[in-house]
């Protein structure tokens, strides 16, 4: 123990935060700058969905807003689409949808997919062969086809479409705790946990979950990038979500109709708010890949 | 040889479990949830007693297990069955749409790997340069557009605003479909028959739809190249090359290109799963008659058979698919052996 054991003081935390706020960046350079920048970009979308108000005073619905499909202007910066209705209005309150739905779909997968993988990489044998026969044939699958299946089944709402994306990425979770769950039971410290009695939920919870939670942070930003275009995707088709909640993937289905006629501005602003929000969920994700574990990604 | 046969018959057989969990999971969900053929054909109000007798005609009265089973049996002797819905059966109502998917599918991935592996060699060739940050910030935006967005936005400036590309549709409507019964892939058709406008009018359809999954998928196959590249010219070989005086752009082309390519093509199975899911997106935007609007059009409908007969088959590419990309690392790696 070099270093003095300081009593915690808001001066000394700041200075500390900061020190390792610098230290980080030198080492780790581009990867850093990344980070930082998806961190921006989420920052940005999740204040829309918090103060919708804030960005906009146009109501997402109000068929009055302004002329029908009127182009962008400095009264609606974005244009009005086909029911007169803001786009822009609509692209900010959109943002709690999609945000909202790819979020809590990340983690229902999580929340499946984590035990899961701990128990069968943990416990092994037949139990483990069935299971990840399962995952990998639905890994293996495109994803996106199950997520129609399931959503057109389920019928519209908002927590349908979260259930309907969430069944895509289970498996992802699964393989990726499973293998370092396998990995990790054969270390020393877990012998030695076992050496002294520990029981096995304890040596799941302690030693096992612990040390596999590093890399499922990484994988979260990436899946919730991933859910964001299924989410899009899933809406752009018509399946998920009921009239009257403003929507991106939505929106763009709408202005697809509209196309031809050269109405650009309701097709280009609903999908670069989708690229945008997926790339910082992304680069978030990489940045964070590099400082936690520059490993990770090589494979 | 006997060995390559009975490599190929080994792993077509290992597609046998795949297909059996999805299609599970696949029933199961069309059972249990809401909905059902005979209510989306007949609506509501239809009397009860008719909706029974409906039931009863497809066997949707009996147990679910039964069902299964009995549908499981008509699998392994190869049926799939007649459409709830229409008067078809489910064979040849895929057997329209199979051809346009794989066309299609096909030329994405051409397009991507012809985007790709040069942008990718590219960078790898000038590390840490400003065109390798560029080349890096490209795969990164392009791997984040939504399949179907590129798409729109593909139609809005080369379809209606430049008007140089048709935005719908694998062919023109003066282009007869007589000409296209032989395989259903226009292309090959269209050669066939030796028709060479025709042909020319199909691939004039197929540039926007390609292009929109060869430019969003091209971003996997930049970061795959880039990586595999950094590897190769790290090696010794590569040093080997350079110290006899062979040109820089043979070394890093022939030298180092061609083996950093064996690695991506065993990554090819794996893209190949996300390029059916961007195809289906694809389909829905360019109004492409293929499997994944024939699955849409049918979800709707309920129509059970036909939409488990599309699970099978996408299944069946998927695997066909990782077997043919294995077959390939064999020809292109001599070392491997099966």
């Amino acid at each position: 123990m070099g270093v003095p054991a300081a009593r915690f003081s808001p001066a000394g935390g700041l200075a500390n935060a900061l020190g390792w706020f610098t230290r980080t960046r030198r080492k780790y350079g581009m990867e850093w700058w990344i980070m930082i920048a998806g961190m921006i970009v989420i920052l940005f979308v999740v204040t829309m969905t918090v103060f919708p108000g804030l960005f906009t005073r146009f109501d997402p619905n109000d068929q009055n807003a302004g002329g029908q499909m009127k182009p962008p202007s400095s009264e609606h910066l974005m244009g009005t689409d086909n029911l007169s209705r803001d786009v822009w209005a609509r692209v900010v309150y959109g943002a709690r949808t999609i945000l909202g739905v790819a979020i809590a779909a990340a983690l229902v997968s999580a929340l499946i997919g984590i035990p899961l993988g701990l128990l069968s990489g943990f416990a092994g044998g037949t139990f483990d062969r069935i299971l990840s026969l399962i995952m990998d044939s639905v890994y293996s699958f495109p994803g996106l086809i199950l997520a129609i299946a399931f959503a057109a089944m389920l019928g519209p709402g908002v927590i349908n479409i979260t259930l309907a994306v969430a069944v895509v990425y289970i498996p992802t979770y699964f393989r990726l705790v499973r293998g370092q769950t396998l990995s990790i039971k054969e270390e020393v410290y877990v012998e030695a946990a076992r050496a002294i009695g520990a029981r096995r939920p304890t040596i799941l919870s302690r030693y096992v979950f612990p040390n596999v939670i590093a890399t499922v942070v990484v994988i979260f930003s990436l899946n919730i990038a991933d859910a964001i275009m299924t989410e899009a995707a899933l809406s752009y088709i018509g399946l998920g979500l009921p009239a009257g909640i403003p929507d991106w993937g939505m929106d763009l289905s709408m202005g697809k109709k509209f196309l031809p006629s050269g109405m650009w501005w309701m097709i280009t602003f609903p999908g670069l708010m989708i690229m945008l929000l997926a790339l910082g969920f992304t680069m978030l994700g990489e940045g964070l890949a590099e400082v936690l574990n520059p490993r990770l990604l090589e494979k | 040889m006997r060995h390559l046969a009975s490599y190929i018959l080994t792993r077509l057989l290992l597609a046998i479990p795949m297909i059996f969990i999805l299609l599970t999971i696949i029933f199961v969900v069309l059972r249990v949830m809401p909905g059902d053929p005979v209510s989306a054909m007949l609506g509501d109000r239809a009397p009860l007693r008719v909706i029974n007798e409906k039931k009863h005609a497809l066997g949707l009265d009996k147990p679910i297990t039964a069902q299964y089973v009995d549908y499981l049996g008509q699998l392994a002797r190869g049926d799939l069955g007649n459409s709830m819905i229409f008067q078809q059966t489910v064979s040849s109502a895929i057997g329209d749409k199979l051809p346009a998917t794989i066309e299609l599918t096909l030329f994405g991935l051409l397009a991507s790997l012809g985007i790709g592996i040069p942008l990718g060699a590219a960078a790898a060739r000038r590390r840490r340069s400003g065109r390798d940050f560029g080349i890096r910030l490209y795969a990164n935006v392009v791997y984040c557009i939504p399949v179907f967005w590129m798409g729109l936005l593909l139609q809005l400036l080369f379809g209606v605003v430049l008007g140089w590309f048709p935005i719908s549709g694998r062919t023109s409507p003066r282009v007869t479909s007589s000409a296209f019964s032989w395989s259903g892939f226009y292309t090959i058709d269209t050669l066939r028959i030796g028709n060479v406008a025709a042909f020319g009018d199909v691939m004039w359809h197929l540039v926007l739809p390609a292009l929109t999954l060869g430019i969003v998928l091209s971003g996997i196959f930049v970061r795959l190249t880039r990586a595999n590249m950094l590897d190769v010219l790290k090696t010794d070989y590569i040093l080997a090359a350079r110290a006899r005086g062979i040109p820089e752009r043979r070394v890093v082309f022939n030298h180092g290109l061609r083996n950093a390519l064996i690695p991506i093509v065993t990554m090819l199975g794996l893209q190949f799963s996300l390029l059916l899911a961007g195809a289906i997106l694809t389909e829905s935007t360019f109004s492409w008659p293929g499997m994944g609007r024939l699955l849409l059009e049918r979800i709707y409908l309920r129509d059970y058979p036909t939409i488990q007969g599309v699970i099978v088959v996408y299944t069946l590419l998927v695997s066909v698919m990782s077997l043919v990309v294995d077959l390939l690392y064999a020809a292109i790696d001599p070392r491997v052996k099966y």
